[in-house]
């Protein structure tokens, strides 16, 4: 009898086609309502109503550039008050969910959910909250930004805090250091590097998110591209797209130099 | 009296290992006690149930006449500051420079104020400095530890051991990661200043010949039991058969 | 013999009493002029709050009530956008991935490539389903584009790095045996980042999911123009109701992804 061979056995095969069967009734399932959905009469005109818009935003209004100073600085101050108050409320939280430096057990769960909470919302719908309490305006901005941020960078730290070498908190433990003492001086200095990459990595995310965050009423560039579009002012709202696609390059650009130089630190 | 006496000492781990089955051992101060013994013997648990990094399950510890079972919180922090301990992975900070390594050694006695902005008391400073040129790294003061050779940073532990001014000094195989030249350098340091020091020392060692040469006195554990205890002259060759189990091998 | 001293020395000029004057000074400095251009408005504040206490509770769940069908309607789309979007977007992703790593791409195919995953992480969700809506009308289509769009940017990025960070000598051992690029890449690339482009696809999914309850407010379906009313309405607890059960999907998507990896990977 001849030998064939095969690249996996039974059970692997049995698994590996019930993964792809629940894949497929997955896709079926969420397309039925997608396709209930969508008027599909607009779909042909797609691609002319694509070169319409595309007519009507060049050549882009660079008049208005001096206009859109103050709102691009507006912009990168969300993102850097934004990340700054979230490193402030970041930092304690991470000591108490990381499971080698957390006080007590419901503390670190509390500190988990308070995590997987602002990380599970976007920054545009904490957005509305803040809109709807402190009114539309760059701190509505701020405050969604650094609400998101918290969750994000606080997770990133206390994954940091855990993977530390346990040894030299072990040996500063045996030779009777506070607790606050073994951490400053066995567990700060094993995550200030990373904890420093994650500060630059989420600013440059935020300067991404605080560049549109206006059109939901957060304040900067964002605020002036929902007018321009609301008033059909294309051209406009083109340079305002050219001016975030180059921050966007340039704080990416910034953050990848900045982390590389804390990577080698 | 004795500065650290055990009594009917037990450890079980929580997967059921019994690592300690009554470990009776009392130690005079000034004494070199090389606690020898095949791999899995209990070594590292006796020796870290004296500080209480392990927890012991039954028996008691009496350092100075103090108990140390049954201390907890401040008590045990002071208690522990007067134990010195050395590493077999050296348990540096890699990232601060040797000289803030060997100051952690002084951390009990500073403020955590003062111990965060590196103003440690002057005695302290100079002592470290004193340290540091006996094990022979004054050129590396203010380097990083993780820039240093693996016996140059087994000294960097041994002078931050030291900077404690421990009652007793344990060493957990501090030899284990290097070879065997630096092993020997490494040990001839550790003995020089022990001795000038009258320390009272306990160290793991897995190099017989090592722990003959080093050691004033010699304990065999085997399975979590002494079996041998006495000074390297009585390590023949029938007691080296009850603690390894086996015949010494020639060479 | 003087009793010694020793001060840590300085690890740059930041580290030196001047240099930290510097930054302290700077970032004084800077936070004087970005809260200035906050502008808090107080009377705004206080009224955004009285708001919230004025309108009762009691109205309030009679609103849930009324949404609930709505709400889940539009979560059911959200979930159905980001599971469509997901693959759809990895699909288009993966040639793009492999053109845009250096190792296994020529040099026209990496800059166009690259210059592909750029555009589109240039620009912000919002933006795209925007210019999207624009061209195929309201709907989940334009949802399921955008975020099909946006995938291909995140994926293609992270999948190219992946193979520029796999092992060469396997592909060289492929093609030492005489096989052509496809098959280079069948057997001495995909092996070795399959795990990788499973993480990586589990990853962005959950990224979509929280996408996809956003850009609904630019008209691209899903549960975001839903959110957005109950918050210009001060429908709170409807607001709460809706944030509660994003947290919950997004919880219940994690804990599914944390079961495939340990099962698939
Ligand atoms: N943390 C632990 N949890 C469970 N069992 C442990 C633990 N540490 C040690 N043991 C067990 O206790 C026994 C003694 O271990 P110990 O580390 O004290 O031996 P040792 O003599 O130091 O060995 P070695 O020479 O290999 O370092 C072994 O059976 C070991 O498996
Ligand atoms: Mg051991």
């Amino acid at each position: 009898m001849m030998k064939t061979w095969q690249k996996r056995n039974r059970g692997e095969a049995i698994r590996s086609w019930i993964g792809w069967m629940i894949f497929i009734i997955a896709l079926s399932a969420a397309w039925a309502p997608i396709a209930r959905e969508t008027q599909w009469e607009f779909l042909p005109t797609a691609p002319r109503e694509g070169i319409d818009l595309l007519s009507r935003m060049f050549p882009p209004k660079w008049s208005i550039f001096p206009t859109l100073l103050k709102p691009l600085m507006d912009t990168i101050h969300i993102a850097t008050l934004g990340t700054g108050l979230a490193v402030v409320l970041a930092f304690p939280l991470c000591w108490l969910a990381a499971g080698n430096t957390t006080p007590h057990k419901s503390l670190r769960y509390l500190a988990l959910f308070i995590i997987a909470s602002s990380r599970s919302i976007s920054s545009f719908i904490w957005a509305f909250v803040f809109v709807m309490i402190v009114g539309p305006g760059m701190l509505a901005g701020i405050l969604a930004i650094a609400v998101r941020s918290v969750g994000f960078m606080a997770k990133l730290s206390y994954e940091a805090i855990e993977e530390i070498a346990p040894e030299p908190v072990e040996a500063l433990e045996a030779m009777g250091a506070s607790r606050a003492q073994v951490r400053a001086f066995s567990i700060l200095p094993q995550v200030v590097p990373a904890m420093l990459g994650i500060c630059v990595f989420r600013w440059d995310i935020n300067v991404r998110e605080s560049a549109v965050i206006g059109y939901v009423g957060g304040g900067g560039l964002g605020l002036l591209l929902n007018s321009a579009i609301n008033a059909l002012y294309w051209r406009e709202a083109c340079l305002i797209l050219l001016l975030v696609f180059a921050l966007v390059l340039i704080s990416e650009a910034v953050s990848a130099k900045l982390r590389a130089r804390i990577a080698e630190w | 009296m004795p500065i650290l006496k055990i009594t009917g000492l037990e450890k079980k781990y929580a997967t059921g290992d019994l690592a300690l089955r009554g470990v009776d051992l009392s130690i005079d101060a000034g004494e070199i006690v090389a606690i020898i013994g095949p791999s899995g013997a209990g070594k590292s648990s006796l020796i870290r149930c004296v500080n209480r990094l392990v927890e012991p399950t039954a028996g008691s510890i009496e350092i100075d006449g103090i108990d140390v079972v049954s201390l907890s919180g401040s008590q045990l922090r002071e208690q522990r500051s007067r134990i010195g301990m050395i590493f077999q992975s050296f348990a540096l900070v890699d990232r601060l420079s040797v000289m803030e390594n060997v100051l952690c050694g002084a951390l009990s006695r500073t403020g955590f104020w003062a111990s965060w902005f590196r103003k440690f008391a002057e005695g302290d400073v100079d002592r470290a400095l004193t340290l540091l040129e006996k094990v022979g790294l004054s050129d590396h003061v203010n380097k990083r530890a993780d820039a240093l050779s693996g016996g140059q940073r087994q000294r960097v532990g041994i002078a931050r051991a030291l900077l404690q001014k421990p009652l007793l000094l344990l060493a957990d195989e501090p030899t284990a990661s290097l070879d065997p030249k630096t092993s020997k350098e490494v040990m001839t340091i550790l003995r020089e200043l022990v001795t000038e020091e009258g320390l009272t020392t306990i160290v793991n060692l897995h190099d017989v010949p090592l722990a003959k040469a080093c050691a004033t006195r010699i304990v065999g554990l085997s399975a979590g039991k002494v079996v041998f205890d006495g000074p390297p002259s009585e390590l023949t060759e029938a007691v080296w058969e009850t603690i390894y189990g086996e015949p010494e091998m020639a060479g | 013999m003087a009793t010694r001293t020793w001060q840590r020395p300085s690890k740059g000029w930041w580290d030196r009493p001047a240099g930290r004057w510097a930054i302290g000074i700077t970032i004084v400095v800077y936070l004087v002029i970005a809260l200035q251009a906050i502008d808090i408005n107080f009377a705004r504040i206080a009224r955004g709050w009285a708001r919230l206490f004025e309108v009762g509770v009691g109205t309030q769940t009679e609103v849930v009530g009324q949404k609930i069908g709505e709400i889940l309607r539009g979560l059911g789309e959200s979930l159905a956008m980001a599971v469509i979007a997901t693959p759809l977007g990895i699909l288009l992703a993966i040639p793009i991935g492999f053109g845009a790593a250096h190792n296994v791409s020529t040099k026209w195919v990496y800059y166009i490539c690259r210059s592909i995953t750029v555009l589109s992480r240039g620009f912000h969700e919002i933006v795209i389903a925007i210019l999207l809506v624009k061209m195929v009308g309201f709907g989940p289509l334009a949802g399921v584009l955008t975020l099909a769009i946006a995938t291909v940017g995140f994926y293609g990025k992270l999948f190219a790095e992946a193979i520029e960070e796999s092992d060469g000598s396997v592909r060289e051992a492929v093609q030492a045996s005489g096989a052509g690029w496809l098959q280079q890449m069948v057997f001495g690339i995909i092996p070795q980042v399959k795990p990788r482009m499973i993480g990586l696809g589990l990853y962005r999914l959950d990224i979509n999911v929280r996408e996809s309850t956003v850009i609904g407010v630019v008209g691209a379906g899903g549960i975001g123009a839903t959110l957005e009313t109950t918050f210009d309405r001060y429908e709170y607890v409807a607001s709460a109701v809706i944030l509660a059960l994003i947290i919950g999907l997004v919880f219940a998507l994690e804990a599914g992804a944390g079961w495939i990896r340990r099962r698939y990977l």
